[in-house]
């Protein structure tokens, strides 16, 4: 034996260099789970600030001629809690999601450019900071589309302003770096036999999720440097006394912002056409329709953008060109319901908590989208546009859509990340306190605006209803912050005394159960070799086969998967 | 049926003012009845299936991976639903968008091609009532009030015209064309009674009409975030009777000249004062 061994080249390492540990390990990280989880951590902080700039407004709004925060106050609190859940919560959570699972799910072992990996991570906290800085001085008070003349120097002379503008750069260049990052690694590092056709659809929502930032992102950043140089340096491009346009701004902001309503949304779709196969014991039903289904989206959602615009001076043939590119989108996305549907039907369906979120993610973004083709129909649009009908629209889809598969990829892959399970009594009462919270919130606000509210008012008279509606909205408010409350709880205990996971405690279809939890530095030692879009189902199958009709458990650690870390 | 509408009342946008609103309001209608249809179908499955097929002993789940006759089947559905959609709205639209003649009984001061005094600028795609007949306001948004200039300037340039602040008084059963402009920054136009809203847009000119049905006070408000006061940029349209409007638009001219003469009369004092030119003319 000895003999041969010698026959075989070998690596002597010299120096074995110690795994790193504490504070530093972390700041100088390339590992894609570690970035992956600073980035879940950063995101969900600020998501909590951006939770209580929302409570703060609904406190105000609880009473009719509320004085609780002044309008000053009022205008930086919507300002703030847009553009921290935007860009500083949905979109970067759906990177940290997608910097954790694209490289396990892909078999890969780290993204293709770990280096820019981090420094995507690195610019989307210094934006976060410059941004929040801006709290001890002036914060930006113009709301989060910034529409200039009010965003102009003239008018907002305060840098919060500046500093609004210096996070959607550096959010902006963070979500392109990593948009650049997902894409090479899925193109590239896919394990053998993971052609397109085999390829997870949360990938598929990845890989779309970043074209679509690669195109839009630099729309918005133009934007944004023409809007700091009329503020700054002289220009006049968006200054209707020199001939500029604030309808340009209009144009570019919603290029931008349509396809960012589907960066925000498609992850999340991705992710619901993971988890509802494992816990239906099915597989998804139309892989090919939903994987075009997302392309589709992709594309139409930049042809849509003048739905926003309906209200400025717009010819008629736009206004009827965008309401039909508006409902084409409505057509693949109706599909991915009933696909999800249809994934339930003769399944055995588990009400594990997982689960639960993304049927409520169904059955509210069913609310928002429907609420969505009366936005579409201009004429419908001319009444209900900017008010709270709209408010209740976007929330939908927002907190009822891209907010409940985030939770429900929390309960998914919690114990992948963490090796601990979180606790299924807390998560169903989250759900369900967030279910509960998302209607009351936000189902009674498409009466407020139909009564005549529109949104962005730090006050309101008590007419009609409005006192009682806006009341119950409150309510419903803080029902759902207690829900985000009890998930926190969850995730802080868990953490610590946690059941114990495994590799694959859901018996789940995807590549990043056949490893450790949490897995290894290599993430794999070796990658099987991928035959279906379900590589964890053929192997646990090969599994059972070889150790004859034995029943496969979660706790087997399948034939060539790595122990280390266990 | 009576409660079902009431039901629906509730969930639809404001109406009654005008008839463009009025028709929106029922475009608003037809689709909430299909939204609810397909709401409680989609809803209704989801529900089903998650009751119906939860995990019980013994139950093995079907390996379906798809079925492509079903898949086309509620693809083309989803469309052919959006497509009668689309339909209701394009038979809508005229109503909505086109506005009518005055009322026989409405004020005689509509002029045509919505011309008339206060008015600054002229446009193409304005939409002017099918005898050509309107009483054209411009409406100019400023942080944080509306103002409205009516027609009948005293001076060629359009200079001198009545206007009003806030309210705007307006004659009954007379389409009313309103030339919407903005003074600094976006604002918009939103009286729900009356309704479409229109953006106020610094450097263009937007147009909407409405035609107010009975006498009465419409409430409205900017709808376009303007800066600190735009919870407070209140705008009201009063409608009158047309004698009455008349009447008061007569009053306002008149105080307005009365205020213009009493200006020259100082201006002549203060200039004999001071030294001639010292204080211009306007």
């Amino acid at each position: 034996m000895a003999t041969q061994l010698a026959a075989v080249p070998q690596v002597t390492a010299h120096a074995v260099q110690r795994e790193a540990r504490g504070w530093t390990s972390w700041i100088t990280t390339t590992d894609h789970k570690r970035i992956g989880i600073m980035y879940m951590v950063t995101t969900f902080v600020f998501f909590c600030l951006g939770g209580v700039e929302a409570l703060i407004m609904r406190l105000q709004l609880g009473a009719p001629d509320n004085t609780l925060v002044s309008p000053t106050v009022y205008n930086q609190l919507f300002t703030m809690h847009g553009t921290t859940m935007i860009f500083l919560f949905v979109v970067p959570m759906m990177a940290g999601l997608a910097n954790y699972f694209v490289p396990l799910m892909i078999g890969a072992r780290d993204m293709a450019f770990p280096r820019l990996n981090a420094l995507s991570y690195w610019l989307l906290l210094a934006g976060g900071i410059v941004f929040y800085a801006s709290l001890f001085w002036n914060p930006p008070e113009a709301g989060w589309t910034s529409y200039p003349p009010l965003s102009s120097s003239a008018f907002t002379p305060s840098g919060g302003q500046d500093a609004w503008i210096y996070l959607i750069h550096l959010t902006g260049i963070s979500s392109i770096l990593g948009a650049i990052n997902f894409y090479a690694t899925i193109a590239n590092m896919r394990a053998r036999g993971m052609s397109w056709g085999r390829l997870p659809l949360f990938i598929w929502a990845i890989l779309t999720y970043s074209v679509l930032i690669i195109f839009a992102m630099p729309v918005i950043a133009a934007a944004v440097t023409m809007l700091l140089t009329d503020r700054h340096f002289g220009t006049h491009f968006f200054d209707p006394s020199s001939n500029g346009s604030p309808i340009l701004w209009q144009n570019l902001f919603w290029f931008f912002g349509h396809p960012e309503v589907y960066i925000m949304i498609l992850p999340g779709f991705g992710i619901v056409s993971e988890i509802m196969p494992v816990f239906a014991r099915k597989p998804i039903f139309g892989y090919k329709a939903i994987a075009a289904a997302t392309v589709a989206i992709a594309f139409l959602g930049f042809l849509t953008w003048a739905h926003h615009m309906f209200t400025t001076p717009i010819p008629e043939a736009v206004l009827v060109f965008v309401m039909l590119s508006s409902f084409l989108i409505a057509v693949p996305t109706g599909v991915k319901i009933l696909n999800w549907i249809a994934t339930l039907w003769r399944g055995t369906v588990e009400f594990k908590t997982p689960l639960l979120f993304c049927a409520g993610f169904i059955a509210l973004f069913l609310i928002g989208g429907i609420s969505g083709v009366f936005l579409a129909i201009f004429p419908i649009d001319w009444q209900v546009k900017e008010t709270y009908f709209l408010v209740a629209h976007l929330h939908f889809v927002l907190v009822g859509g891209s907010v409940m598969t985030i939770f429900a990829a929390i309960y998914y892959w919690f114990p992948k990340i963490t090796g601990r399970m979180l606790s299924e009594g807390l998560g169903k009462l989250s759900f369900w306190l967030m279910f509960v919270g998302i209607l009351a919130t936000f189902l009674i606000q498409h009466v407020i605006g139909l009564d005549g509210m529109p949104r962005r008012v730090y006050e309101y008279d008590n007419v009609g209803n409005l006192a009682l509606y806006n009341q119950i909205s409150t309510v419903g408010s803080f029902i759902l912050g207690l829900g985000v409350l009890v998930t926190i709880i969850n995730v802080a205990r868990s953490v610590k005394i946690g059941v114990i996971a495994g590799p694959d405690p859901w018996k789940a279809n995807t590549l990043e159960w056949f490893t450790s939890s949490p897995p290894p530095d290599n993430n794999f030692d070796t990658v099987p070799q991928i035959r279906s879009v379900e590589p964890m189902k053929d192997i646990r199958r090969e599994v059972e086969r070889r150790t004859s009709g034995a029943p496969a458990s979660g706790a087997i650690v399948p034939a060539g998967a790595t122990q280390v870390g266990v | 049926m009576g409660h079902l509408a009431s039901t629906l009342a509730f969930f639809t946008p404001q109406s009654g003012g005008s008839p463009d609103a009025n028709q929106i309001d029922s475009l608003f209608k037809i689709t909430l009845v299909i939204a609810l249809v397909i709401f409680v179908l989609v809803e209704g499955a989801l529900v089903y299936a998650m009751l119906k097929f939860r995990k019980r002993k013994g139950a093995v789940p079907a390996q379906i991976r798809g079925n492509t006759r079903l898949e086309v089947g509620w693809t083309v559905a989803a469309a052919v639903i959006l497509l009668a959609l689309a339909i209701v709205t394009f038979a809508k639209l005229s109503s909505i968008q086109n506005p009518p003649n005055s009322g026989p009984e409405g004020d005689k001061l509509a002029a045509n091609g919505g011309g008339g005094g206060g008015l600054l600028y002229a446009s193409a795609t304005r939409k002017l009532p099918p005898d050509g007949k309107s009483l054209n306001i411009k409406v100019i948004g400023r942080q944080f009030i509306w103002q409205y200039v009516y027609p009948g300037a005293s001076e060629p340039d359009g200079l001198g015209a009545p206007y009003s602040y806030e309210q705007l008084v307006v004659p009954t059963n007379t389409t009313v064309t309103l030339d919407v402009v903005a003074a600094d920054v976006v604002h918009e136009w939103w009286v729900p009674q009356l309704g479409p809203k229109v953006q106020a847009v610094p450097g263009y000119h937007n147009y909407t009409w409405f035609k107010a049905l009975k006498p009465g006070i419409f409430r409205g408000q900017c709808s376009f975030i303007c800066g600190r006061g735009h919870a407070r940029m209140i705008a009201t349209v009063k409608a009158v009777p047309p004698a009455q409007f008349d009447q008061w638009l007569a009053y306002q001219k008149k105080q307005l000249s009365e205020a213009n003469q009493l200006a020259k009369v100082e201006r002549a004092k203060l200039n004999s004062q001071t030294g001639a030119g010292q204080v211009e003319n306007p």
